[in-house]
């Protein structure tokens, strides 16, 4: 037994041995991981501890759940909760907006229009977040921009799109379909390239019309896509990205615009109240992780798609 | 061409074309046309509003060519050196951060492709956990702090270069696209690992490898985020941070005071806000032309299969 236990380990030793070049390829990408995803993890724990600079991580003294209890008796609580939730609801809303435009594109004619069209539609996807946002509220100001020219042109006021909290979401919501939905197609265009053509062929044959042929050939063959892209939106429910959010908020719309990862940023960084902003940040990630983990397990055993 | 419209004349017998068919054709091509329209008219009012007077497009005259023809936005951009110093940033921390983030990945994927690697499976896992579960901000900022990178060039091109998601593109590439008998075939020829993914792998996967070049080099050129956490010297930022300031928190605004000589600064810094949107975005879609023959082989192999 212990022999055998002895061989196996110098077997797997040499054929370790054997692709040591393979290793040297991993170590960069490992090490860095390690450095800069699971080192940090450690300092989650600060989120159960009154942190202080002076006595480091490991000897600040614990608190218990006191910071996740002052989150959630926080004023601030059901606001950002309820921002992070409508925002991304309303998100996963739209997600089947790059899937038609996949279909769409799919019934196109393979010519210069059809390439004119996808490069088009891809081109919004590398204007920058800040660039975006700088666009929405030079076009969208009631009074020197193009939306507020429109209108008046209508004789009618324009709405304050970027400064109400009514138009956040929708705002947020829309010009991200604008900006991605060509480039979030590519995946369901690339699934359906995957399409024998036979099954076309033998579809017309059986006298299929062009919208039988997307409902019971691209739309099945899409099914695993969607599903595993749903099912990591909605693990991400409580995930609505810092970056965008944060460049839209202002004064006027903040009541519909403080989701928490803004809020974690401004305890966090900005009044540096670390041990409660990390708790709030763990709170989120918790969450979210349990969520991906439900999300999943339901599609697994009701539809056998599944991240793992 | 005579065989194509034979084929038609006849194929009012031989291929049935249904009107509902036919319907729904125009219908698509009608829809497609309106949604380039609201695609591209954004884009191209910001084109012509930069070359245009700002009071006339301020007034609502410019629609569909410049008015009054100007370069004053651009000639106003030329005097904010913050911005040029903005641009070189970004330019090296994109050159930079490409080459660090394709080394590192490429070579993580590859090694994660190959069937023979012993723990191949628990190393992928190690990678994956992390794009669900990570510190958060304020422990990465610590750490990083603790690192003493914080308010370095580092800072923008090392921590965040492992990018777990496109090394399972590239990793799914390598697996359905290099046959193993190929790397079976140089070790007989006394060929090592490292020797056969520098010269026949990289050859062999100029797609993937462009497409992840281009998806690192955007999500460079584009960040605005790590530098606002990371980064205090202004001489380090990036051009999106000095954009921020100029789009977004209007800084130049509120330094120009009140008044008639404030009135006509107020236009010239809209004219050159005009201006900045396109002198910032132009460049990045520059180069997707160029790797999109490689997007269609890479993204597709990628993603599909993964």
């Amino acid at each position: 037994m212990k022999a055998g236990q002895l061989n196996d380990s110098r077997q797997l030793f040499s054929r370790i041995k054997k692709n040591w070049g393979l290793y040297l390829l991993l170590l960069p990408a490992v090490v860095l991981v390690l450095l800069f995803s699971y080192v940090p993890m450690y300092g989650i724990l600060i989120a159960f501890k009154d942190y202080s600079p002076a006595a480091g991580i490991m000897d600040s003294p614990w608190a218990g759940l006191k910071y996740f209890g002052k989150f959630f008796r926080s004023y601030q609580f059901e606001t950002t909760i309820k921002n992070t939730v409508v925002i991304s609801l309303y998100s996963v809303a739209t997600f089947p907006i790059p899937i038609m435009l996949a279909l769409m594109v799919n019934q196109m004619r393979p010519n210069r229009f059809k390439r004119f069209f996808q490069t088009v539609t891809y081109m919004p996807h590398f204007i920058s977040t800040v660039v975006m946002v700088g666009l929405m509220l030079i076009l969208f100001s009631p009074s020197t921009g193009l939306i507020g020219n429109l209108f008046r042109l209508f004789g009618a006021e324009a709405p304050n799109l970027m400064g109400s909290a009514g138009w956040f979401s929708s705002v947020y919501v829309w010009s991200d379909v604008w900006q991605h939905m060509g480039w979030d197609s590519i995946i369901y265009i690339a699934a359906l390239s995957a399409v024998n053509p036979s099954l076309y062929e033998a579809a017309t044959m059986d006298g299929a019309s062009r919208w039988q042929k997307i409902r019971y050939i691209d739309i099945p063959m899409l099914m695993p896509t969607m599903i595993t892209l749903l099912i990591l939106r909605i693990g991400n429910l409580l995930g609505v990205g810092f970056e965008k959010v944060y460049l839209m908020q202002n004064n006027l719309n903040i009541t519909s615009s403080e989701v928490i990862a803004t809020y974690v940023y401004k305890i966090g960084m900005l009044s540096s109240q670390y041990s409660f902003s990390s708790a709030i940040n763990l709170f989120n990630t918790v969450i979210n992780f349990v969520l991906l983990i439900m999300v999943n397990y339901i599609s697994k055993k009701y539809s056998e798609n599944s991240l793992w | 061409m005579s065989g194509m419209e034979a084929r038609t004349k006849k194929g009012a017998h031989a291929v049935y074309v249904r009107s509902s068919d036919r319907i729904l054709e125009i219908a698509m091509y009608i829809f497609a046309v309106l949604l380039l329209i609201v695609l591209i008219y954004p884009i191209y009012f910001i084109v012509i509003a930069s070359f245009s007077d700002p009071a006339a497009v301020a007034n609502g005259q410019v629609w569909l060519f410049p008015k009054d023809f100007t370069l004053a936005g651009y000639r106003e951009l030329l005097k904010h050196s913050n911005i040029w110093v903005g641009y070189r940033n970004t330019i090296l921390y994109t050159i930079v951060g490409t080459a660090i983030g394709l080394a590192v990945n490429i070579s993580a994927a590859y090694a994660l492709s190959r069937r023979d690697l012993v723990g191949g499976k628990y190393i992928s896992l190690l990678f994956i956990f992390t794009m669900f579960f990570n510190g958060g901000l304020i422990p990465t900022f610590m750490t990083i702090r603790d690192f003493q990178l914080y308010d370095t060039f580092l800072v923008m091109v090392l921590p965040f270069s492992v990018a777990v998601f496109n090394i399972i593109v590239a990793r799914t590439f390598f697996k359905t696209s290099i046959p193993e008998d190929l790397w079976e075939a140089a070790q007989i020829d006394g060929c090592g690992n490292l020797r056969y993914f520098v010269q026949i792998v990289i050859p062999l996967s100029k797609a993937v490898i462009s497409v992840i070049a281009l998806w690192t080099a955007v999500g460079h050129w584009n960040s605005y985020f790590n530098a606002l956490i990371y980064l205090k010297d202004s001489n380090l930022y990036p051009l999106q941070l000095i954009l921020r300031n100029i789009l977004v928190t209007n800084q130049m605004q509120s330094a120009l005071g009140t008044g008639e000589a404030a009135a006509v600064a107020l236009r010239l810094a809209n004219l050159m806000r005009y201006a900045v949107i396109i002198v910032a975005t132009v460049p990045i879609m520059c180069i997707y032309p160029f790797v999109q023959k490689y997007f269609n082989q890479g993204v597709m192999i990628g993603a599909v299969k993964q």
